[in-house]
């Protein structure tokens, strides 16, 4: 109960020479506390029964769409199964299998080169581009509107375009590359040159994180630039002294979704390339798709989701631990 | 004294910029110009998918491969598109996705305002602890649940359903349910202590004041949920196999299977299934940047 946890508080046994004193506060407290409990009982069991009826879907929605599968996902851990027979126990099967696989490696490398090269190049693009919004020019929501577009346009027709786009023989960019005298390139065909092209394609999907970071660049309060331009600094010193410490929590939240969302990358592989060539774009999500739904190997599937899922929290847990050292949180000093 | 101070600065800092030589000033507006230069080239590399996809969906399948490309093809083949519902239940597709899509998102906003109400306008023990959990949920990668509530699905016989695509929504979503309840506790709680002592219960408290005040944040959420549920790709391909239940992702990839030579029909059907997001972009762009900027800012 919100209202009598202060009560509660003052009435723990505390180690100290006035123990007794404070034991007796506690339990005036407490007196005072139950009393209205009894005062409020009936709207506070009305609120209880209302809050928790309210909130039922969601209750529901966590049992049923988190807590239970992540339960049940333990379980397939040591089964092998297949939806059609029984499932059987085969103890720590899985894990000997991942640990031998040489795809999961290969999967997780590709994932990896991926998040730790295109993240940061995505946060960058996204970056100037708010940048470039930001300045004072007429005609702003029109560059926003064009910036954003491709962020929107459903990824199986995007995909579908890209495959015509960094098509080798008469796809634009190839045609664009010739102007300068660049050889044609294979792009989705070249195991080398499939994952640069991907990344790519990511720089034209980082809408949202644009928007984030021109609100953040919005927000900066006009009187702390201000005061920075009377202690003598210029544009240059504005920006990077300032306006970038100021929303560092900002570039914060954009990376840790970066890296969350980078490592779920499915469909645009699942669309140009299934995983090749030579499973140079086999991206780990993909990996565990092709384990569980086209092999149908439920339990070892079901391991490879917990591998992920261990790698995107530790992830996640470091970033916030860094985070501590270059993020900037107002208020805090 | 210093704030006296700090004004006649700030005074004699505009009274500068004022000054400035001219020399200073042409060297701006150069800046300035080099920067509008930019901006262009860079809309004109973002717009490139877009006009490639357009102007592909109205050429012949001789014209796709002629180079230079043919930005505007001449004539336009307006053909292509009646073409793509002759070969392939594409109308079908585009009913099954508007069922989903209306279904989860009509889901999505109920339960978001439910829970969001009863987490935002109701104190009762346990609900801080809930809104933890809500929050939590927000940074979990999803895909560890994949597979077991695929098997959920397929235990109760809900494989080759449309319900695993939008029964979810009904349950609400941490993320929409995040957005209604920091819009509602914008809304002064005078409100519904006056319904309540005006004798309204909780439902009509939500459904009568808060609910007509809510109208930004339900924009928000039903545009989002509009999207995800128009968009989702992984949803369809594990759980829809009828072709005639194929939503307009997964009918778009099975006719680039089938028709993969015929790009330009290829363009058309793509055409289709983006046309309808760019309305919607174009027609409620502000409530959209809105909700994205809101995420972005509750990160913090």
């Amino acid at each position: 109960m919100l209202v009598s946890s202060p009560g509660w508080a003052s009435g723990q046994p505390t180690p100290n020479p006035n123990g007794a004193v404070s034991q007796e506060v506690g339990a005036v407290a407490y007196a005072q506390t139950s009393q209205r409990a009894q005062y409020m009982t009936r709207s506070a069991r009305r609120d209880l029964r209302d809050g928790l009826l309210f909130c039922s879907p969601y209750i529901l929605g966590i049992i049923l769409f988190w807590a239970g599968p992540m339960l049940y996902s333990i379980f397939l851990i040591t089964q092998k199964w297949n939806m059609l027979v029984p499932p059987e126990y085969i103890g720590l099967g899985n894990i000997t299998r991942l640990v031998g696989d040489p795809l999961v490696k290969k999967s997780l490398l590709v994932t990896a080169y991926y998040t730790f090269v295109g993240v940061p190049l995505q946060l960058a693009v996204a970056f100037g581009l708010a940048v470039l919004l930001n300045l004072d020019i007429k005609g702003q929501s029109v560059f926003r509107t064009v910036y954003y577009l491709p962020s929107i346009t459903p990824a199986v027709a995007l995909g579908v375009v890209w495959l015509q786009i960094l098509n080798p023989q008469y796809g634009v960019v190839n045609a664009i590359l010739g102007w300068f005298g660049i050889a044609p390139i294979k792009w989705l065909f070249d195991p080398v040159a499939a994952m640069p092209a991907f990344i790519m394609m990511s720089l034209f999907t980082v809408g949202p994180a644009m928007i984030i970071f021109l609100a953040g660049l919005q927000s900066v309060p006009p009187e702390v630039l201000e005061a920075a331009t009377i202690d003598g600094a210029g544009n240059w010193g504005r920006f990077w002294k300032v306006k970038v410490p100021v929303i560092s929590p900002i570039v914060f939240f954009n990376l840790v979704m970066g890296i969350i969302g980078s490592f779920q990358v499915f469909t645009a592989s699942f669309v140009m390339t299934r995983g090749g060539p030579q499973n140079a774009t086999l991206f780990f999500v993909l990996y565990i798709y092709n384990q569980a739904f086209e092999l149908l190997r439920m339990g070892y599937a079901a391991v490879l989701s917990w591998v992920l899922f261990i790698i995107i929290m530790v992830f996640t847990t470091i970033q916030f631990a860094l985070g501590r050292r270059w993020v900037y949180y107002g208020g805090e000093l | 004294m210093t704030t006296v101070n700090a004004r006649m600065s700030t005074a004699s800092a505009v009274k500068e910029r004022t000054r400035m030589s001219r020399a200073a000033r042409s060297r701006r507006i150069a800046g300035r110009g080099a920067l509008l230069v930019l901006m262009i080239a860079l809309a004109v590399a973002f717009l490139v998918p877009l006009v490639w996809l357009a102007s592909t969906s109205l050429k012949t399948s001789g014209q796709v491969f002629i180079q230079p490309i043919e930005w505007i093809p001449n004539p336009p083949q307006w053909d292509n598109y009646p073409e793509v519902f002759r070969r392939l239940q594409f109308g079908r597709f585009i009913v099954n996705t508007l069922y989903v899509t209306v279904m989860g998102t009509v889901g999505s906003v109920l339960s978001s305002l439910m829970v969001a109400f009863g987490l935002a306008k109701i104190r009762w023990p346990g609900r801080d602890l809930l809104f933890a959990l809500l929050v939590g949920t927000m940074m979990l990668p999803g895909i560890v649940t994949m597979i077991p509530v695929f098997i959920m699905f397929k235990q109760i016989g809900w494989v080759g359903t449309f319900y695993p695509l939008w029964v979810p929504s009904w349950f609400g979503s941490a993320f929409y349910i995040f957005l209604v309840r920091q819009y509602m506790l914008t809304l002064p709680n005078e409100l519904n202590e006056a319904a309540r002592i005006d004798g309204a219960n909780n439902f009509a408290i939500l459904w009568r004041v808060i609910v007509p005040l809510c109208g930004p944040a339900i924009a928000s959420v039903a545009i989002f949920s509009f999207l995800a549920h128009y968009n989702n790709f992984m949803g369809p391909l594990i759980y829809l196999s009828d072709n005639n239940m194929y939503t307009i992702p997964l009918g778009l990839l099975w006719f680039q299977g089938r028709f993969g030579n015929f790009w330009h029909l290829v363009m058309a059907a793509s055409m289709i299934s983006v046309a309808p997001v760019i309305a919607l972009f174009f027609f409620a762009q502000s409530y959209f940047v809105q909700g994205v900027q809101f995420a972005g800012l509750a990160g913090r």
